[in-house]
């Protein structure tokens, strides 16, 4: 019997080694997987490689991770807010590498992986700085670069609903990375806020296949208000 | 001479908006466009992070943390709104799907090169987003800014000294003081602010502009 739920965060994060390349779903608080992030903060692994949009917001979820001094570099679009004091102390003293990806490019570059693309053009960036040094070529009537793959070996995703065999729903624009992120990972890990039995999701609307999904944790859903 | 405050650049954009556009907003002065779309027409905003059909900002105490916009405030789904992943609003995007992006800008060149992501200062933190693949991506992009920067300088230039965003993209100018379209054969003023001559906007401008016709 597929049987992907675990008992705990701890649990499905229990095998992370030093040196990993971690996906964290999000885009801001929305989707971000908090309980599984604080589960990697106490695991302890170290020299992380993270992949977010941000690089953290306040002094919670991916934020406490670069606060733990756990992070060694991370691939982002969008790394300077207001709240982003933490990254911003870490990327100024020099002890984390930061590289920049156009939102696009980083959704793609994701995608890329999980879909077994080797590479790919795209016109985004061409003639800008975030294109130096790569690869271009004309094609048609339009400019390209050359951008290649993220692979990860884990991703941490936050999904609202799944059943045992991984298949996942997502709520509202929570679904942001989610899906992408659980297919360029070897090791998907995902907190939802409800387990289901096998059929009580409609397949017409499960969002991503179970196939993509290694580990389920459900996490109690803070109070939520009304949309 | 009356220089447009935010909220009347914003209406003056909104007005250009036709029927059945979807349109991307950039963070900033672009999102207040949101407010003065003319009542009557549908229009479609997309947000990065994974909407289309983006309604307005929710009644104080209704906000839910899993629908926000691209500048991560809370905001509602239209009735017939949509949600997807990040891969598929960049195919919106960067597949030429979006009629629309209105973004902010540090410089706009007279070529339509576009510098609005990073001062290039050697303290900043670069932050992009999404605003490489807007430029490149959508149909039309339409910059908002105030013409002049605080010193006085016009933020319309020959060669944009900040970092690009994107190479001869901008199709239209929306400032403070004039509607300007970019062309391949230069910048044509579409409209001026109430009690500004051409030749002054000349004069702060700095660039050659061209004259339409039916500009006033």
């Amino acid at each position: 019997m597929i049987n992907k739920f675990v008992a705990s965060p701890e649990a499905a994060l229990a095998d992370v080694p030093d040196g990993a390349t971690v996906m964290i779903h999000g885009f801001g608080n929305a989707g971000m997987p908090s309980a599984l992030i604080n589960a990697l903060i106490a695991q302890g692994a170290r020299e992380l490689t993270i992949v977010n949009n941000n690089a953290g917001n306040a002094d919670t979820g991916l934020a406490a991770l670069i606060a733990a001094k756990r992070v060694r570099k991370i691939l982002c679009s969008f790394p300077r807010q207001a709240d982003s004091w933490h990254f911003d102390k870490a990327y100024r003293a020099g002890e984390i590498e930061l590289e920049l990806v156009p939102q696009g490019t980083l959704a793609e570059r994701i995608r890329a992986a999980g879909a077994g693309i080797g590479a790919f053009f795209t016109p985004t960036a061409y003639g800008t700085k975030l294109a130096e040094g790569k690869e271009t070529r004309r094609i048609g009537e339009r400019d390209y670069v050359l951008e290649y793959p993220i692979h990860a070996d884990y991703a941490l995703i936050k999904a609202d609903r799944a059943d045992r065999w991984g298949n996942l729903t997502y709520r509202m624009s929570a679904r942001n990375f989610g899906p992408i992120m659980a297919a360029a990972a070897k090791i998907s890990v995902v907190q939802v806020s409800e387990t289901v039995e096998l059929g009580e999701l409609d397949p017409e609307h499960v969002v991503t296949p179970g196939i993509f999904v290694k580990r389920v944790v459900r996490v109690a859903a803070p109070v939520r208000k009304a949309a | 001479m009356k220089k447009l405050d935010r909220k009347q650049m914003a209406a003056r954009v909104a007005r250009d908006i036709p029927e059945g556009a979807y349109v991307n907003l950039g963070i900033g002065l672009p999102t207040m466009v949101a407010d003065f779309l003319p009542k009557g027409r549908e229009i479609i905003l997309h947000s990065e992070n994974g909407i289309l059909g983006v309604g307005p900002k929710p009644a104080p105490g209704m906000e839910d943390e899993d629908l926000m916009n691209a500048g991560k405030e809370p905001v509602t789904l239209l009735t017939g709104g949509a949600y997807f992943h990040h891969a598929d609003s960049f195919a919106m995007i960067r597949g030429r799907h979006l009629d629309f992006a209105i973004l902010g800008a540090f410089q706009v060149s007279v070529a339509g090169d576009l510098a609005n992501w990073h001062t290039g200062g050697a303290d900043a933190i670069p932050a992009v987003g999404g605003a490489m693949d807007l430029a490149v991506g959508a149909k039309k992009v339409l910059v908002m800014m105030e013409h002049l920067t605080k010193n006085g300088e016009s933020k319309i230039v020959e060669r944009c000294t900040y970092p690009l965003t994107g190479a001869r993209c901008v199709d239209r100018i929306y400032t403070d003081l004039a509607v300007i379209d970019v062309k391949p054969d230069g910048l044509h003023v579409v409209d001026m602010v109430e009690g500004l001559d051409f030749q002054e906007l000349q004069r702060l401008s700095g660039v050659p502009l061209k004259r339409l016709a039916s500009a006033a």
